[in-house]
C-alpha cells in the first residue's frame, strides 16, 4: 500500500530545501564582487536581484517549514531533486536579466547546463558578455561539479545523518573520509587547491601566448572551473579554438583527466599512495577504454581524409575524446563539422567516449568507468564459469582503493544503471529525431546532454524547439543526479495523487 | 522599337549594377566558409566582421578572431597588419570591423589544423570604441523594492521564532 505524504514530510522537504537555497544565494556574491572590481555595476545589480530572489524564497521556506527532525531516505533524496531545479531557476535570473539569453527557457537551460557540468549553451553574443556574468556560468559549474548539496553540507549543516541521504542523492555513492560532512569538506578543499594551481598555469600561459594579464588570468580561472568540472563553458564563443595554442589545449586535457578522476582517488594520491593510480579499476578501465576508441576515432578520422598528416590527426582527435569522455565538451573544431567532415565511425566513437564519462565520485557523467569495470569483469566470470569444469570454484575480484569480490548485486546494479543511461540517450535522440534531425546527429546531442558532456554537433542552438530545450535540460537533470533521486520524486508525486492516508 | 531599346538599356544597366556590387563585396560569411570548408580550403577569400577579445602576438605574427555575426574565425595575421587594429569586442567595447583578404585552410597544417585564415591584407571597416551603458534605474528599483521585502520577511522571521 502506498501512504500519502504528510504535512511534516513536506515540511522538513521545505526546510532543507530553503537551507540549500541560502547557500546558493551567497554563492552569488562572488561575481558582484567580481564586477565591483571591473566596475560592471548594472550585471552587478542583476546578482543583487537574484540574492534577494533567493533569500525570500529561503526565508519564507525556513520560517513555513521550520523543523529539528532529520531527513529519512525519501525526503534527503526529493531535496536533492528540487534544489537541483529550484538551482536552475534561480541561477537563471542574472543570466536573463544581462540580455543575453533570449528567453528565460534559454537562460534556465544554460543555468541546467552549469549546474550538471554539461556545458550546451544558448548564449546570444558571448563575446561581448560581461566579466560578471561570464564568471558566474564558470560558478555555476565549480557548484555544480562539486554538487550543490555538497556546499550546503560545507557550510551551513554541523551533523546529522540525514546529510549523508542528500549526499547519496546528489549521484555520489562513496565517502572519502568516514563522516560525509568531512568529505564535502575534502572535496572542496582538493577542488580549491587545484582551482589555485591551475588557474595560475593557464594564466601564465595565456600571458605567454599573447593574452593581456587581466584577461589571461580571468579565462585561466573560467577555464580551469570549466575544464576541471568538465563542464565545458568557455568565456569566448569559439571554445577552445580561440586560444589558437597547443599549450593551452594540453594543459586542459590534464586538467580535464584530472576532474574525471575519482575523488578518492585523488584523496589517495594526496596521501602519498601514488600505486592506487595504476591498480584502480576507474583507472585502468578509462586508459583502456581511450585506447580502444582512440583507435576507432582515428580509422574514422583517416576514411575522413579531413586531416593530412598523423600528428595533426591524433591532435584533434585525442583533444576532442578527451574532451568527450572526461564529460567536458570543450571543442578545437566547430559544431557543424562534426556532422560534415567526422565520418559515422569517428561519430560512434566520439559517442561512445560521451556515454561512458569518467569515475564516480568525480565531476563527469556517463555510465561510468567503475560500472564499466564491473560489467566487463562480470562477463569475465561468467565465460570463466562456462570454460571451467563445473565444480570449479569462479572467483573475480577488482581493486578499487581496496579490494573487492565481485557479486550479482554489484554486477546487477552496474548494469542497472548503464541501462537506464542507454534509455535516457535513446529517448533524447528520439525527440532529436521527431524533429528532423538525423539518427547520428540526435544520438550525438543526445548523449551529449544526458551524459553531461557538452560537444554539439550544431543541433543546439538558440532556434531550436522548445520541446527540445526541455528535453535536453530533463535529460542533464536526471544524467547528473543518476536517476536515483529522479526516481523517488516520481514516486512521491505518484504517492501525492495515488497514496492512501 | 525606340521604346524597347531603352528598357534593353536601362535592364542590362540594372543587372551590371547588381552583380558589379556583388563582385565588389565579394565577401564570405563564416557559415558559408565551415559549411564550405573543403571547397574553399586554399583559396583565396574576403571576410569581414568585428575583431573579438584579445590580439595575441606571436612574435612577428599575431592571433585575431574576427566574428561575423554567425562565428568567430582565427585569422594569423602579421604582426604589422595587426598594428592597425586598435579596439576588440567586450562588453565595454565594440571592436574594429575589419575585412581580411587572405587564404582559407579547412585544416590548417601549419597550426595544428585549425580552421583559419591566413590573411595577406586587412582593411578597416569602421572603428570600434567603448560602448556607454546607463545606469539601469529600472534594476535599482527593483533591488530596493526587494531589499525591503527581505528585511520585512528576516524580522517576521525572528518574531515568529519568538
Amino acid at each position: 500500500m502506498i501512504l500519502k505524504p504528510r504535512l511534516e514530510d513536506l515540511k522538513i522537504i521545505g526546510f532543507y530545501l530553503g537551507k540549500i537555497i541560502f547557500g546558493l544565494a551567497l554563492t552569488m556574491a562572488v561575481p558582484i564582487i567580481c564586477g565591483l572590481f571591473f566596475k560592471e555595476t548594472n550585471p552587478c545589480l542583476d546578482f543583487i536581484i537574484a540574492i534577494e530572489v533567493s533569500l525570500i524564497l529561503g526565508l519564507v521556506l525556513t520560517s513555513l517549514c521550520r523543523t529539528d527532525k532529520d531527513l529519512n531516505w525519501m525526503q534527503g533524496m526529493i531535496v536533492v531533486s528540487l534544489s537541483w531545479f529550484v538551482a536552475m531557476f534561480l541561477g537563471a535570473i542574472p543570466l536573463y536579466l544581462s540580455g543575453h539569453w533570449k528567453s528565460f527557457l534559454d537562460a534556465c537551460f544554460d543555468a541546467m547546463s552549469g549546474f550538471s557540468t554539461t556545458g550546451l549553451s544558448l548564449v546570444v553574443d558571448l563575446d561581448h558578455l560581461s566579466y560578471t556574468h561570464n564568471l558566474w556560468r564558470h560558478i555555476i559549474l565549480f557548484i555544480g561539479g562539486q554538487g550543490i548539496v555538497v556546499i550546503a553540507l560545507s557550510l551551513f549543516v554541523k551533523g546529522f545523518s540525514g546529510a549523508f541521504r542528500m549526499y547519496v542523492g546528489e549521484g555520489r555513492d562513496e565517502r572519502i573520509l568516514p563522516n560525509v560532512i568531512h568529505t564535502s569538506r575534502f572535496i572542496w578543499l582538493a577542488s580549491l587547491v587545484y582551482l589555485i594551481l591551475g588557474s595560475l598555469a593557464l594564466g601564465a600561459t595565456g600571458i605567454l601566448e599573447g593574452m593581456r594579464p587581466v584577461n589571461a588570468f580571468f579565462h585561466g580561472a573560467c577555464i580551469f572551473m570549466a575544464a576541471f568540472d568538465t563542464g565545458g563553458f568557455t568565456p569566448q564563443s569559439q571554445s577552445i579554438l580561440y586560444y589558437h595554442s597547443f599549450a593551452y589545449e594540453m594543459i586542459t586535457v590534464m586538467i580535464m583527466v584530472l576532474g574525471a578522476f575519482n575523488f578518492k582517488l585523488h584523496y589517495h594520491l594526496w596521501q602519498g599512495n601514488r600505486r592506487e593510480i595504476f591498480k584502480n579499476i576507474e583507472t585502468v578501465t578509462l586508459f583502456f577504454s581511450i585506447l580502444v576508441i582512440l583507435s576507432a576515432t582515428s580509422i574514422g578520422l583517416v576514411q575522413s581524409g579531413i586531416y593530412d598528416n598523423a600528428v595533426v590527426l591524433f591532435r584533434k582527435g585525442f583533444y576532442q575524446l578527451i574532451s568527450g569522455h572526461t564529460g567536458t565538451g570543450f571543442q578545437t573544431v566547430y559544431a557543424s563539422q562534426f556532422g560534415q567532415d567526422w565520418n559515422n565511425l569517428a561519430l560512434v566513437g566520439l559517442i561512445c567516449a560521451m556515454a561512458l564519462g569518467g569515475a564516480v565520485c568525480s565531476t563527469t557523467g556517463g555510465i561510468k568507468m567503475l560500472r564499466l569495470g564491473i560489467i566487463f569483469k562480470a562477463f569475465k566470470e561468467d565465460l570463466k564459469r562456462i570454460i571451467m569444469p563445473e565444480r570449479a570454484v569462479v572467483i573475480e575480484k577488482f581493486h578499487h582503493i581496496k579490494d573487492t569480490f565481485l557479486n550479482d548485486k554489484l554486477a546487477r546494479a552496474a548494469l542497472m544503471i548503464t541501462l537506464a543511461y542507454i534509455i535516457l540517450f535513446l529517448s533524447g535522440a528520439l525527440v532529436g529525431m521527431f524533429y528532423g534531425h538525423s539518427f547520428l546527429n540526435a544520438l550525438f546531442e543526445s548523449t551529449s546532454a544526458a551524459g553531461n558532456v557538452g560537444l554539439s554537433c550544431g543541433i543546439t542552438s538558440v532556434g531550436m524547439p522548445s520541446v527540445l530545450k526541455i528535453t535536453y535540460i530533463i535529460q542533464m537533470w536526471i544524467g547528473r543526479l543518476e536517476f536515483m533521486s529522479v526516481f523517488t520524486i516520481i514516486g512521491f508525486l505518484g504517492a501525492c495523487i495515488k497514496g492512501k492516508k | 522599337m525606340k521604346k524597347h531599346l531603352i528598357n534593353l538599356f536601362l535592364s542590362c544597366g540594372l543587372l551590371l549594377l547588381c552583380t558589379g556590387g556583388l563582385f565588389a563585396s565579394g565577401t564570405v560569411t563564416s557559415s558559408e566558409l565551415i559549411a564550405n570548408s573543403a571547397e574553399y580550403n586554399g583559396q583565396r577569400v574576403v571576410y569581414s566582421g568585428e575583431v573579438v577579445g584579445d590580439v595575441m602576438a606571436r612574435k612577428d605574427h599575431a592571433w585575431i578572431n574576427v566574428h561575423d555575426g554567425d562565428n568567430a574565425i582565427g585569422v594569423w595575421i602579421s604582426a604589422s597588419l595587426a598594428g592597425n587594429i586598435k579596439n576588440t569586442g567586450s562588453y565595454k567595447s565594440t571592436g574594429d570591423k575589419i575585412e581580411v583578404t587572405g587564404i582559407f585552410n579547412r585544416a590548417c597544417l601549419e597550426h595544428g589544423a585549425d580552421l583559419d585564415i591566413h590573411a595577406q591584407g586587412l582593411r578597416i571597416l569602421k572603428e570600434g570604441g567603448q560602448i556607454k551603458r546607463q545606469f539601469d534605474t529600472g534594476k535599482r528599483n527593483a533591488v530596493v523594492i526587494l531589499c525591503g521585502v527581505v528585511v520585512i520577511l528576516w524580522i517576521l522571521t525572528l518574531l515568529l521564532r519568538r
